[in-house]
């Protein structure tokens, strides 16, 4: 085993660094005959044998045609997958358990159709494409995410039989692309809030509906709090964010140190993920904090992300 | 893999497969029982059917029940599972109701791979060119069928046809050099089955009333002969058969023992022929009288009839040369004379008694012939549509009838001679021909098949005695068309006697004859011929397939080269933006696709402020060539690509 093993890290050894766009040259693919290059060739081989004995003149002729067709068809098999140019294209972060979509970007710049190409990255889990002559298509390769953090595309095995399926051309891609994982978020009731440390005196009952004042808006202020009324008064200043009186409503402290310290790891960080999906649903404002990391109060969908973040690259 | 195999079919697949089962399929149908013709369309219909509506496929047991019915169905018909009409039934039955299980694609290939086996059933039946092309075209489709299959729904039927055809278009020269040399085996390689060559048409080896006049209402083509010289006179072309000695009052055989050889006394320089004798199933190859020289594996037998070593099942060329004047075993044995007088006994007493006072009557043998002769021409009829004859046939034929064909004169003569005492025997075979003027071939059609007698005299041996030339003398020198009455049931192609008709009628001959000669008829033969021709004398299977790796080695090449070619089409401006990007990259700045020029020529100032200038020439020359509507000169950006090249780090 170590022995083919090695014999395939020589063979399909990748000498691209994985961002530049790949285009498949005739070293890149290999080409085998399929299952039913077999069933083919028996078939021909049995013709033959007819042709010859009942001395068919035009047998032998059908028997060299489809033999002629069958090698012709290995050539075209070959050149659907050659010069191919792949490249990496956008990854959205997943959460464990959901499968992730890499996003390759297959261009054709020839004149003929590049027809059932297939992408798989993990046994099992193939994705079709066609590219019609002269266009890109871009193909979003599954790959399940069963762990948090960082996940690495695998090398992608890209195979066609296409036109006759009597021959199976594959080529191996490693783009350099990754994809964040979150954990799995696991639901549970949000903690209760602490009043700020800023107002805690001022009176929590106030809530939304205690309307303080107008600032202007800050990139990370939620929409829903753009006073759009009192920015249409004046044009020419940028939007107001109305101000509600406190950090009022207080603030939610998403902790680490609030979860029984007998929880695993993996699990708080789990509980921590769903706590900030709840407060980001409810647009409230929220901290959170690891050991070692600490991200201040805050909304929005940067905040959402950099939380997230920092609890998917928590160190294991 | 399987996973792979076993994927669904697409819905709009499934015509296309109905299409190659259908073009493969219904040529057959002329060959086959009604009932499997009609099963097979009614399962058509059915599949149809189901796929119009959307419903599903009949379930597994179903099939096997059916498949089972129609293997038993297919022994009652044929007694046999085995056997060419059997194979080529059971293959259509499959193919029909493989058309009820369409269900992944492993299927669908399956269906395409029968389509392939089918295709070459059809060539036992005929080769000829219209076959030849239809099956080209089956071909096409098929081979696009399965090219659907594979391109799935993406495959439009314009793109899907055309790339089958280009397929089929490349794959013409591998068929051409694998046909030329690829290393031919001179078939079969065991034992046919019974049905191999069922149904052929040809002499017989036993002559009854009513044979050979059946065999005449054929236009089928026996035999062609191409001469190296001129055409001998018509009259002489007799084609030897199989000789008759045997008589029991009805039917004629050979004898069945051994005849000592024949000897041959040539009288006249030899004539060379070269005859393409389509398979009759029998050994003899109809050698025009008397042959000098015989075609490798044949023999002459005892009676002068040149015979091959196997039954013939094929269309065949054989090489002669014959000698139109000769004298054949002028001292014969004796045994062989007496088996030549001898008769049934106590049948046709009239014609015995007639023969015997010719006997006592006149003086010499050929004065008898003469008589016998004379007796013919007087009262006879010559006609394909004799009244039938009852047991003693010749004494109806010579006192009552009067009426027959080339067989009931020769069986008369025979008779007649040995009751007067005169060696006889009738001998089968063809007579006359009829030469294309187009390609110079004599055709020599069933319809020339004839019977004439042979006599032994003292002194000169065994002589040809023709009694239908004394019937019908126009037989002999013009044909069975014109000596027929008006009337007669003659194959309609042979009454045709209006000019263009016939003309048309021997181009398509002539036509037909150089595709049997030059396409069908490559054998081991001509396939050394053309070798050293080439220059490759004496090929052996080595030599062959040393020829046929190089030849297919540099076929492939050329595909090869025509599947890497490619140029990506760019714009010369872009060309250069490229070149210029090389350079660069050799002085370890290297550009990802998604950097603009500008954003590249930013980063090189920060990072790589020397080389800042050079660069700067280079984009501002590009976005002048790519997006200037004014400026179509190249030459800046050509001038700067270049300077950049030549910046030296100093």
């Amino acid at each position: 085993m170590a022995l083919i093993a090695n014999l395939r890290q020589r063979l399909f050894r990748w000498q691209s660094d994985g961002t530049a766009p790949t285009r498949l040259g005739q070293r890149r693919v290999f080409i085998l005959p399929a299952g039913s290059g077999l069933l083919f060739a028996i078939a021909l081989v049995v013709m033959l044998i007819g042709a010859i004995n009942y001395t068919l003149a035009l047998g032998h002729a059908l028997v060299f045609l489809l033999a002629g067709i069958g090698l012709t068809g290995m050539v075209h098999t070959f050149r659907n997958l050659h010069g191919l140019t792949i490249s990496p294209g956008r990854c959205e972060p997943v959460f464990a358990g959901e499968t992730a979509h890499f996003q390759l970007i297959l261009s054709n710049d020839r004149t003929t159709p590049r027809l059932a190409l297939e992408l798989e990255a993990e046994p099992g889990a193939a994705i079709r494409a066609d590219i019609p002559a002269g266009e890109i298509a871009r193909i979003n390769v599954p790959l399940v995410a069963r762990q948090r953090g960082w996940l690495v595309l695998p090398r992608v095995r890209l195979w066609s039989l296409y036109p006759l399926g009597l021959f199976r051309a594959w080529s191996y891609l490693q783009p350099e692309m990754r994809c964040l994982v979150y954990p799995a978020p696991l639901p549970s009731p949000l903690p209760e809030r602490s009043p700020s440390l800023a107002g805690g005196e001022q009176g929590s009952e106030g809530g939304e509906e205690d309307f303080a004042g107008f600032r202007h808006h800050q990139p990370a202020d939620s929409p829903r709090h753009v006073a759009w009324k009192a920015s249409a008064r004046d044009t020419d200043r940028p939007l107001l964010v109305k101000q509600f009186a406190g950090g009022a409503e207080g603030e939610l402290r998403l902790d680490w140190q609030l979860f029984d310290p007998a929880l695993p790891t993996e699990t708080r960080l789990s509980l921590l993920t769903g706590w900030v999906l709840a407060a980001d649903a409810q647009g409230c404002s929220y901290a959170l904090r690891l050991p070692g990391s600490d991200i201040a109060g805050g909304f929005g969908e940067q905040h959402r992300r950099r939380c997230l973040e920092a609890l998917a690259l928590y160190p294991q | 893999m399987s996973t792979q195999a076993r994927q669904a079919l697409d819905h709009y697949a499934v015509p296309w497969l109905f299409a190659a089962a259908l073009l493969t399929v219904a040529p057959h149908f002329e060959h086959q029982p009604l009932w499997l013709s009609l099963f097979c369309g009614a399962v058509f219909i059915w599949a149809a059917w189901l796929w119009w509506s959307d419903q599903r496929l009949p379930g597994r047991w179903l099939l096997m029940l059916i498949v089972a019915g129609g293997c038993a169905a297919i022994w009652i018909e044929f007694r046999t599972l085995f056997g060419r009409d059997t194979g080529v039934a059971l293959l259509v039955m499959l193919m029909a109701l493989k058309l009820m299980e369409l269900k992944s694609r492993r299927d669908a290939v399956v269906v395409v791979t029968l389509g392939y086996f089918l295709l070459l059933t059809h060539y036992f039946y005929s080769q000829s060119i219209a076959t030849g092309l239809w099956l080209l075209v089956a071909l096409w489709i098929v081979t696009a069928t399965l090219i659907r299959i594979h391109g799935g729904s993406a495959a439009s039927v314009r793109g899907t046809l055309r790339h089958s055809a280009i397929l089929a278009g490349q794959a013409l020269p591998f068929m051409l050099v694998l046909y030329l040399l690829f290393p031919r085996v001179a078939g079969p390689l065991w034992g046919l089955p019974q049905d191999a060559h069922a149904g052929r048409t040809g002499l017989s080896e036993t002559m009854a009333p009513g044979n050979i006049s059946n065999l005449a209402r054929s236009g089928e083509i026996a035999f062609r002969v191409l001469f190296d010289g001129a055409l001998p006179p018509r009259d002489k072309l007799y084609w030897r058969g199989p000789v008759l000695e045997e008589f029991d009052g009805r039917t004629w055989r050979p004898y069945a023992g051994i005849t000592p050889r024949p000897r041959l006394d040539l009288q006249s320089p030899p004539i060379g022929y070269e005859t393409t004798l389509e398979g009759h199933n029998q050994r003899w190859l109809l050698a025009l009288d008397a042959p000098s020289t015989l075609p490798a594996d044949s023999v002459l037998s005892g009676t002068l009839t040149a015979n091959a070593r196997q039954r013939l099942s094929n269309r065949q060329r054989f090489r002669f040369a014959s000698t139109i004047d000769f004298r054949f075993n002028v001292s014969e044995n004796q045994p062989v004379l007496n088996r030549n007088l001898q008769l049934p006994s106590g049948r046709n007493p009239r014609s015995l008694e007639l023969a015997r006072r010719w006997q006592s009557e006149q003086g010499s043998p050929e004065a008898i012939i003469d008589k016998a002769l004379e007796l013919f021409s007087a009262q006879f009829t010559y006609t394909l549509q004799p009244p039938l004859l009852g047991e003693d046939g010749i004494d109806e034929f010579l006192f009552a009838t009067q009426r027959g064909f080339c067989e009931h004169f020769s069986a008369a003569f025979v008779v007649l001679m040995r009751a007067a005492g005169i060696p006889a025997r009738v001998v089968t075979g063809y007579q006359g021909g009829d030469r294309n003027p187009v390609d110079g071939y004599l055709i020599v059609r069933q319809s020339d098949a004839h019977a004439w007698a042979e006599v032994w005299l003292a002194d000169r041996g065994w002589v040809r005695v023709d009694p239908t030339a004394a019937v019908s003398p126009l037989r002999i020198e013009t044909g069975i068309a014109g000596a027929l009455a008006e009337g007669e049931p003659l194959p309609a192609l042979l009454q045709v006697r209006t000019d263009w008709l016939r003309t048309l009628r021997h181009r398509w001959e002539a036509i037909n004859n150089a595709w049997n000669q030059q396409v069908l008829g490559f054998d081991r033969e001509r396939q050394r011929r053309m070798l050293s021709a080439f220059g490759i004398p004496d090929a052996d299977w080595r030599n062959l397939a040393v020829a046929l790796a190089v030849a297919s080695s540099l076929l492939l090449l050329a595909i090869m080269a025509w599947a890497l070619y490619h140029r990506p089409r760019r714009d010369p401006a872009a060309r250069l933006w490229h070149t210029a990007l090389r350079h660069l990259a050799r002085r370890q700045v290297h550009c990802p696709p998604w950097e603009t020029p500008l954003a590249l020529l930013a980063r090189v100032r920060a990072e790589q402020a020397e080389l800042a200038a050079p660069l700067a020439r280079v984009v501002d020359a590009y976005l002048q060539a790519r997006y200037s509507p004014a400026n179509e000169d190249l030459a800046t950006l050509r001038d700067a690509v270049a300077q950049l090249r030549r910046w030296r780090n100093t």
